[in-house]
């Protein structure tokens, strides 16, 4: 998610060296006597994890920043021919590959092996095999942590029992072990007191996109914003002072009335206000901005920017209540949602952010947000009155990445825009 | 659409398969129909594959019936605007059956948690089939029976509960051991027929092993039982004789189905299917489960500790690597063919670590896909040919 200054704001310059000393710490933990947990990025459990000293390893990231450094294609290509089929998520394949290829992560620094897998699903079952592989590289223990789904569009006290149960007779035990650190519940409020406050800070960047113009891309550049808050940061004083950060700088470029700041600097007229549902490519990152940003196409809400929580609807990490307050966020993340939620947040997108459309990008890796996405399309299409837009890409396999394709696609899309605009029909 | 898949065989044993490959036929559900208006407000729940406790329907007065797709036997006209190309075949199928008016006389659906593709066809249910009971059934990955186990019960509770209100029965413990006792002797003749299946394969040919499996989940369990026990008295005197097939194990289809005639290409180019995983939701659970006590304690334990290994639940002690091997072991098995639906993440990720464990043993395998519709053999007969070929010669060198 960081690896690439769009802008050399303060904010960027924050979260590259929060990055660098993460990966610096993670490159030297064994010697300094540090234990690294490897878990998944929706509905993690970062305070906990960093409650007992431990240090969080997100092979998501890291199977991310390799799309964006241009090494994916290497380790996709490593892993299937190490056996792996052609068709499944090629996060995984990326993951395994770098791992084969000598795990050096982003910074190019090595990565450590994992003391623990914490296998925490939210939302994908692909990270159930995902850890099941690992588990085969390194001997080290694996910790399960059950997320039931949202499947009528609610959290029940039945699943909050049984995630909360999870973290206190196993999570916390097995970090316990790990550490040689007491739990300290304390100590756990002060730092989800700490989360909430740069949770708030986060929300008001997201909602930031309802003014018009637009001052931040809600998916290209959103996915920057949420690089802290859904990774290795939650709860520490540096996440507050990098959100204090953006927000006074996007602050600024409302007040001056400005629109996101794109790879090619500052962007021109708003011509297209669209929310966006799924994840990004990563391989062609710029390129695909520029696709958008050439138009004058900004992102204003984006469903992927959710992944790590739905807190622009509400939900803060609550210090009163440590560990059903983690249970809430582990299943209230976007993936977790069921398809009549997913659908319903998405209008409401459309409707509060006042878009022209809704585009969705479907990435051939993920089952999870993918599987359905065209009936959202139609639901979407006839809930809101507005057009829907469908590319398809992948996150870090270039080969799925076909760029005239989606160029053309594009150009179709906000001339559909165009006609509704006029009242021609496309 | 496919061709007859079966040689006219003679005789009751010829009668049992031509209704096996009715009701395969039958997508419309004439069967269940039929069932439903044989007595007062009589409801049907389909459920999804892997796995779901049928004995909780059965408890609430339901029918429970297999959807398992449309295989070769639909064209699909609508389901593929709802899917794209690179989700596996199964769920579009599903969505076919559904929006053409083929799922109508179920009343209820339950979706077990096996993939994400699942996951969100229950949730396209509920947008699609507004007026329709729909349950998600979020099987747990924790086994400790004091966390996924009590889970687990709340969950198919909630499901009593939600067919109940469908049924307007309400499941009581001594239903649910009654149930749990039916199911049991069904698994008890399931578990027959796997074992003359893999003892005499030449006598239970693959395609009618399939059509049996088939065929329970689309009728009354007690009658399933009942076919099953008489299916095995007539194989056992039907004379078949054996031919110089190489043994194979299958693994990768417990979810969406092998088409018929890929089935019958197995056989045809030498090879006998002696332990496989389609239809997994009929032997899943490995024994039977406690028909005293507490029989929610009972489908819970079934789950979590007497399930079989399958890619769609967490493999806890590390086991199915080894387990693979035993049972390739137990039913004599020269060889593994890995064979997963295109684009089925949870099969096609599991296979490395299957193919690893294989390979320390040195048991040889070989992997193919499909899809339910496939309808070109050619390709596979030559692969498993060749596979087949392979494994003689090495047990006779
Ligand atoms: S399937 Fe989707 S959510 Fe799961 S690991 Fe792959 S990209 Fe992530
Ligand atoms: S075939 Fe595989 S991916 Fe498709 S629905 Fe079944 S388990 Fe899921």
């Amino acid at each position: 998610m960081s690896t690439q200054t769009t802008e050399k704001d303060a904010s960027m310059l924050k979260q590259k060296e929060m990055i660098a000393d993460h990966f610096h710490a993670l490159a030297h933990a064994k010697k300094n006597g540090k234990k690294v947990v490897y878990t998944f990025v929706p509905g993690n459990l970062t305070e906990l994890i960093n409650h007992f000293g431990l240090l969080p390893v997100l092979p998501e990231i890291n199977a991310l920043q390799s799309g964006m450094r241009g090494k994916s294609a290497e380790y996709i290509a490593i892993a299937e021919k190490a056996g792996h089929s052609e068709d499944v998520c090629t996060y995984v394949k990326t993951d395994i590959g770098m791992l084969k290829a000598g795990n050096i992560g982003p910074t190019g620094e090595p990565l450590p092996k994992p003391d623990l897998l914490l296998l925490s699903y939210t939302g994908c079952f692909t990270f159930l095999k995902w850890f099941e592989l690992l588990r085969e590289e390194y001997d080290c223990p694996v910790v399960m942590l059950h997320v039931p789904y949202q499947a009528d569009g609610a959290i029940t006290p039945e699943m909050r029992d049984y995630v909360v149960g999870q973290i206190r007779r196993e999570v916390i035990p097995a970090f316990e072990r790990l550490s040689g650190v007491k739990y300290d519940e304390a100590k756990l409020r002060a730092q989800l007191a700490l989360s909430a406050r740069a949770e708030d800070d986060l929300v008001w960047v997201l909602e930031s996109g309802k003014h018009r113009p637009s001052p931040i891309d809600a998916w290209f550049g959103g996915v920057y914003y949420i690089g802290p808050m859904f990774t290795s940061f939650r709860g520490t004083q540096d996440a507050i002072d990098y959100y204090r950060l953006l927000r006074e700088e996007i602050q600024e470029r409302l007040a001056q009335n400005l629109g996101p700041v794109t790879p090619d600097g500052p962007a021109g007229a708003e011509r297209y206000r669209l929310v966006v549902e799924g994840p990004p490519n990563w391989t062609s990152f710029r390129e695909f901005w520029r696709m958008f940003s050439s138009e004058g196409a900004v992102v204003v809400a984006s469903s992927y920017t959710k992944v790590g929580g739905l807190y622009d609807r509400g939900f803060r990490h609550n210090p009163d209540d440590p560990l059903g307050t983690l249970a809430d966020y582990c299943m209230g993340c976007y993936t977790n949602l069921n398809f009549p939620q997913r659908v319903a947040l998405l209008e409401s997108y459309i409707n509060d952010y006042a878009a022209d459309g809704f585009l969705i990008n479907s990435v051939k890796s993920c089952n999870s947000f993918s599987a359905g996405q065209l009936l959202i399309l139609r639901e979407l299409e006839k809930r809101t009155g507005r057009p829907g837009g469908f590319i398809e890409s992948d996150l870090v396999d270039p080969r799925y990445f076909s760029a005239a394709n989606i160029k053309n696609r594009l150009e179709s899309y906000f001339q559909m825009i165009e006609a509704r605009r006029t009242g021609a029909r496309p | 659409m496919s061709a007859p898949v079966q040689e006219k065989i003679p005789g009751r044993l010829g009668e049992m398969v031509a209704k096996m490959e009715a009701l395969y036929a039958d997508l419309d559900l004439a069967a269940v129909r039929d069932w439903k208006s044989r007595g007062q407000n009589r409801r049907a729940v389909g459920f999804l594959p892997v796995y779901v406790p049928r004995e909780v329907i059965h408890a609430a007065g339901a029918l429970p019936v297999g959807i398992m797709g449309g295989a070769d036997r639909i064209e699909i006209v609508r389901g593929d605007s709802y899917f794209q190309s690179y989700i596996c075949h199964l769920p579009r199928s599903v969505i076919e059956l559904a929006v053409v008016g083929k799922l109508d006389a179920l009343d209820g659906f339950v979706f077990p948690s096996i993939c994400d593709v699942i996951r969100n066809l229950s949730g396209m249910f509920k947008l699609l089939l507004k007026d329709k009971f729909v349950h998600y059934l979020d099987l747990p990955q924790n086994f400790d029976r004091r966390l996924g186990g009590r889970f687990y019960i709340q969950d198919m509770q909630h499901l009593a509960q939600g067919i109940g209100r469908l049924t307007g029965v309400e499941v009581t413990d001594s239903a649910l051991r009654a149930s749990i006792k039916a199911f049991n002797h069904n698994r008890a003749a399931v578990r027959r027929l796997v074992a003359a299946r893999s003892d005499r394969p030449w006598e239970v040919p693959t395609l009618e092993y399939f059509l049996l499996l088939r065929a329970g989940y689309l009728i009354p369990v007690e009658e399933h039982t009942a076919l099953l026990d008489e299916y095995l008295e007539l194989v056992g005197r039907s004379g078949r004789h054996m031919m110089d097939n190489v043994r194979v194990v299958v693994r990768g289809a417990f979810c969406e189905q092998p088409p018929l005639g890929l089935l019958r290409t197995l056989e045809r180019a030498g090879c006998y299917v002696v332990d496989d995983d389609f239809v997994l939701g009929a032997h899943f659970i490995e024994r039977d489960l406690d028909e005293r006590g507490d029989p929610w304690e009972a489908l819970a334990e079934g789950f979590m500790e007497y399930s079989v290994p399958s890619a769609s639940k967490y493999d806890e002690h590390r086991t199915k690597g080894s387990e693979l091997v035993r049972r390739v072991r137990d039913v004599r098995g020269e060889g593994v063919i890995f064979m997963a639906p295109s684009f089925c993440d949870p099969a096609l990720l599991d296979q490395p670590m299957l193919a690893a464990a294989l390979e320390k043993e040195h048991i040889a395998h070989t992997a193919l896909k499909y899809s339910e519709d496939t309808g070109q053999f050619q390709v596979i007969r030559e692969q498993a040919g060749t596979f087949a070929d392979g494994l003689k010669l090495w047990s006779n060198a």
